[in-house]
């Protein structure tokens, strides 16, 4: 069974990297990029009968930092 | 008095601390994550600068869920003091143990170079030994040094005189300027700048050393 986590800083909270991606995309010609969050998605191989429960407290105790990300997960 | 300073696979700053805090006084001793437990009647626990786990997931966070930091957090919250320099910082962040997070820099560049530390508290046994106000020179290097943490949190920490020390020109987009805290019992100390890294004279400057002379000195004495 797979699991996807999809981590991101919270609003509100500065993503450089995302800035340094916006930037460079205006610089290659691509107009109207009004702003880039940059992520990551962790995909979880799960033994079966694992819960959405489980998942999210993996995500509390280690996958995100709460204090600065704000964290989606998907099961099937 | 005892010091033990902690090793994570890819710390390199944990013999540079156990110089400082031996220089200092302390009978040092080093232990490995996978240590379930201090050396007994531990008085101050380092955790030192480097790339604990290759910085992997997130600056800190493999190492803050290692087997010493449980027996770090037990010791801290006996009311045992703990100093946290660069990662050392960001896995006492990790750990809940001080507030907040160290994000990006935001200039997105690795920083290595030496920077004016304004001291703003002398209440704590680290910085007891300058003045509030002195500035100190003492080099940073890192890549994730942006202190972040939201604005109820740096009132609090203002309110209770818990910054220890702010850069004097912010090299990395710390929100107020923060490069170290305290904790609420002013006993755990987290900050980027490495004082260890200025405590000789072979080191350029010794701006560094009254930190670990005032508290190997007041762990001594009590």
């Amino acid at each position: 069974m797979k699991a996807t986590v999809h981590v991101m800083l919270k609003n509100g909270v500065l993503d450089p990297q995302g800035e340094a991606v916006r930037h460079a995309l205006g610089a290659l010609g691509f107009d109207g990029v009004n702003g880039v969050r940059q992520g990551k998605v962790i995909e979880l191989d799960l033994a079966d009968g694992t819960t959405e429960a489980d998942v999210n407290a993996m995500c509390e105790k280690l996958l995100a930092n709460t204090v600065i990300e704000s964290y989606r997960v998907e099961m099937p | 008095m005892k010091a033990a300073v902690v090793v994570f696979p890819g710390s390199n700053c944990d013999r540079d601390l156990a110089v400082a805090f031996r220089a200092a006084g302390a009978d040092v001793q080093m232990v490995w994550h996978k240590d379930t437990d201090l050396p007994n009647d531990v008085d101050i626990v380092g955790v030192p600068g480097g790339f604990s786990f290759g910085d992997y997931l997130r600056c800190g966070a493999i190492a803050a869920n290692s087997p010493i930091c449980k027996a770090v957090k037990a010791h801290a919250d006996r009311g045992g003091y703990v100093f946290g320099v660069c990662n050392g910082f960001q896995v006492l962040a990790e750990t809940g143990m001080l507030p907040g997070a160290l994000l990006r820099n935001a200039g997105l560049k690795y920083i290595c170079k030496t920077v004016g530390l304004r001291i703003e508290t002398s209440q704590s046994a680290y910085t007891e030994g300058y003045n509030a106000g002195d500035v100190i020179d003492i080099p940073i290097a890192h890549h994730d040094g942006n202190y972040f943490s939201d604005e109820a949190t740096l009132d609090a920490l203002e309110g209770e005189d818990r910054v220890a020390f702010r850069y004097t020109d912010n090299p990395n987009g710390s929100q107020r300027d923060i490069a170290g805290i305290l904790s609420g019992n002013r006993r755990v100390l987290g900050m980027m700048p490495h004082p260890e890294r200025a405590a000789d004279v072979g080191h350029g400057g010794t701006d560094g050393q009254a930190l670990f002379r005032a508290v190997v000195g007041q762990l001594t004495s009590a």
